[in-house]
């Protein structure tokens, strides 16, 4: 088994490192259908967040009593249960925001995330480990959300959470907040991510040669880089 | 009539996949090839006619006259999970070839989102048994048709000089925001 890694880091890698939707590419349908507004994305990360963290949680506490034949079925009842109780508490106190995200609230249940973090994480690592991870992933998938929720909404239809950001000389784009939209602000958030990696990683590369070559022949190090 | 146009709905106006969202994740895993393409789409038909039949059964006939609709979710969920499983062991008896086409495609589909999103929609709109049948038909076959457009497009795209950043999943995403662009030509069509 790989070392114990730091609470922080189990924390800090589902933000970016492994973030669930840009870089792991799980949980697109709800991340492409629902953020036409920020407060769509947002309501949809947290209702995910909740579902993540308590079937992580509860995984964790029996997973020493769950045979390992019936383990997915028995993951699945559990995230059933937990989406249950999220889809019913968003139709009795959020009746339009309930409303807004359609089928997508009880379809939590077939997010890749959740299953992904029970089958990898939970079901091998102490309750409270499980917990820090699911909360890293589910911040990770709401900034991936309230991101694309926030670019669609400003740029599709002049407003941030409602309130309108820029002027009326502005002509909103409809595109952006229909399906097309989303698929193409996906595409383009994910290209500048893979982007900035790259040129992080070039850049780190550079920094390591040039560290280990005391030697003053730093010429060679422009031709190495191409 | 009404059939029809459900079916047209279902399988052009509101594809699952291009408009609604639905089964994200094949849409990008298993759209290399037209091939592999057109028996994930055949799998996912099959399963789709059979789970419709099934969910309304399910929802119309036990869960709402006793009045216990809360345990839709999870359901649903085994309902589909086992009816996967036994499809699947069904084929692998009756039929080797078949088995071998759709076998691997199979189990990927119980987590499928389109195939519940198949089941919650039509207990949301309260469909009768055939309107629900002609439904999952019809999400079926434009399910399919998006994963072979898209299978088309993409082995095309691999020779092809893509902005190294962009290789992979962010180009199909673009090149899935185009094709849902021309799927837009349709929305007035009912």
């Amino acid at each position: 088994m790989k070392e114990k890694k730091s609470l922080g880091y189990e924390y800090l890698k589902g933000l970016w490192e492994v973030n669930p939707v840009f870089k792991q590419v799980l949980g697109m349908c709800p991340a492409l259908a629902v953020t036409v507004s920020v407060m769509n994305g947002l309501a949809m990360a947290l209702a995910t967040t909740f579902v993540l963290v308590f079937s992580s949680l509860l995984i964790s506490f029996i997973r020493k009593l769950i045979p390992n034949q019936v383990r997915i079925a028995a993951f699945i009842v559990i995230i059933a249960t937990f989406v249950t109780i999220a889809d019913l508490v968003m139709k009795a106190k959020f009746p339009e925001l309930s409303k807004a995200l359609g089928p997508f609230v009880p379809l939590i249940v077939v997010n890749c995330i959740i299953l992904g973090r029970a089958e990898a994480f939970a079901s091998k690592n102490s309750p409270f480990r499980s917990l820090i991870d699911a909360l890293g992933n589910g911040t990770g998938f709401l900034i991936a959300l309230v991101v694309m929720g926030g670019i669609r909404e400003i740029i599709g239809s002049r407003t941030l959470l409602g309130y309108q950001v820029l002027p009326n000389g502005f002509e909103p784009w409809l595109i952006m907040i229909l399906p097309a939209g989303a698929f193409l602000t996906l595409g383009l958030l994910m290209g500048l991510a893979n982007f900035y990696v790259d040129r992080k990683n070039r850049i780190e590369k550079q920094e390591l040669v040039q560290k280990y070559r005391k030697t003053p022949d730093s010429v060679e190090i422009k031709g190495q880089e191409a | 009539m009404e059939l029809f146009i459900i079916f047209l709905s279902a399988a052009i106006v509101n594809n699952f996949v291009l408009s609604l969202f639905l089964g994200i994740c094949p849409f990008l895993g298993v759209s290399n090839k037209t091939s592999s393409a057109v028996s994930m789409g055949m799998a996912v038909t099959f399963v789709m006619v059979l789970t419709s039949i099934v969910s309304w059964i399910l929802f119309f006939v036990i869960l709402v006259p006793y009045k216990i609709e809360f345990l839709q979710i999870p359901s649903f969920i085994l309902v589909i999970a086992s009816l996967v499983q036994f499809v699947e062991m069904v084929i692998k008896k009756v039929s080797q070839p078949l088995y071998r086409a759709l076998g691997i495609f199979l189990p990927l589909i119980t987590t499928n989102c389109a195939i519940l999103g198949l089941a919650l929609l039509l207990s949301m709109r309260e469909y009768s048994l055939i309107q629900s049948v002609i439904f999952g038909l019809g999400a079926g076959v434009g399910f399919t048709m998006a994963l072979f457009i898209m299978a088309g497009i993409r082995e095309e795209l691999e020779l092809t000089d893509v902005p190294k950043p962009f290789r992979g999943v962010p180009i199909t995403l673009i090149t899935a925001g185009l094709l849902a662009l021309a799927f837009m030509g349709f929305a007035g069509m009912i």
